[in-house]
């Protein structure tokens, strides 16, 4: 699946976009989080505190119980900071 | 009607556009969000605005469509940039027009407010001590929040 990073926690992360074959046993935003974070301590970083990370699937908003399916396209980013 | 783009545009030219030929119109609102050059904290160089193409228009589509579901509008547009921007560059063009006014108002401030609580748009600001992410205010999610309930006006509560 393609998971993209936005703002500072593509700073973060040091890239803006990753294809993930997600894991067997991972089935949520949570679990994959979970995996992102084993990855390098800059997505660690970058995924440390929750409460000021939002998730899209598919462009759309959803929590972090929200179930993966093969193909979605995930995108976290912090609260946005338009208009 | 949305759209997202680098260019500058030109708000009087939109509305005319918009208006163009219609007689069902009695008023139009806009709202034009500037760059200034000061913020909490210190002077702002510039800014660059980072989105995410193809949420983001899903995203101002979405918000432009309930405009149109609460309030008897007969045409709105939303202009939002990206990219860098110097202090008194404008950022975004909010245009509701209707019959009557009551419906105009209240819609362009619905969706001003709610489009800087879920349009994924990300400001980086230049100052001194180099690049900075903006932070989401608590008082834009307030002003958002406000407009929860699914009837037109806003609650009473807030």
């Amino acid at each position: 699946m393609k998971v993209l990073y936005f703002a500072w926690l593509r700073t973060h992360i040091g890239h803006g976009e990753d294809r993930i074959d997600l894991p067997a046993g991972i089935n949520d935003v949570r679990g994959l989080v979970e995996h992102l974070r084993a990855k390098g301590p800059g997505y660690a970083r970058a995924l440390t505190d929750l409460a000021t990370v939002r998730v899209a699937v598919n462009h759309e908003y959803v929590g972090f119980d929200h179930e993966l399916k093969p193909g979605d396209e995930v995108a976290f980013f912090p609260p946005v900071t338009g208009g | 009607m949305i759209r997202v783009q680098r260019e500058d545009f030109d708000p009087g030219a939109e509305i005319a556009a918009l208006t163009a030929g219609r007689h069902d119109i009695g008023g139009v609102v806009s709202f034009v969000g500037l760059v200034r050059d000061r913020v909490e904290g210190g002077r702002v160089g510039a800014m660059t605005l980072e989105h995410y193409p193809g949420m983001t228009e899903k995203q101002l589509a979405e918000i432009d469509a309930e405009a149109n579901r609460r309030w008897p509008l007969a045409a709105s547009l939303i202009v939002h940039r990206y990219g860098r921007l110097e202090p008194g560059d404008r950022i975004v063009l909010v245009v509701t027009a209707s019959p009557h006014r009551d419906a105009a108002f209240d819609a362009c401030r619905f969706l001003i407010d709610w489009l800087k609580t879920k349009a994924p748009f990300w400001k980086l600001e230049e100052t001194a001590a180099g690049g900075q992410w903006v932070e989401a205010r608590d008082s834009d999610d307030r002003a958002a929040r406000q407009w929860e309930s699914a009837a037109g006006k806003p609650d009473a509560a807030e």
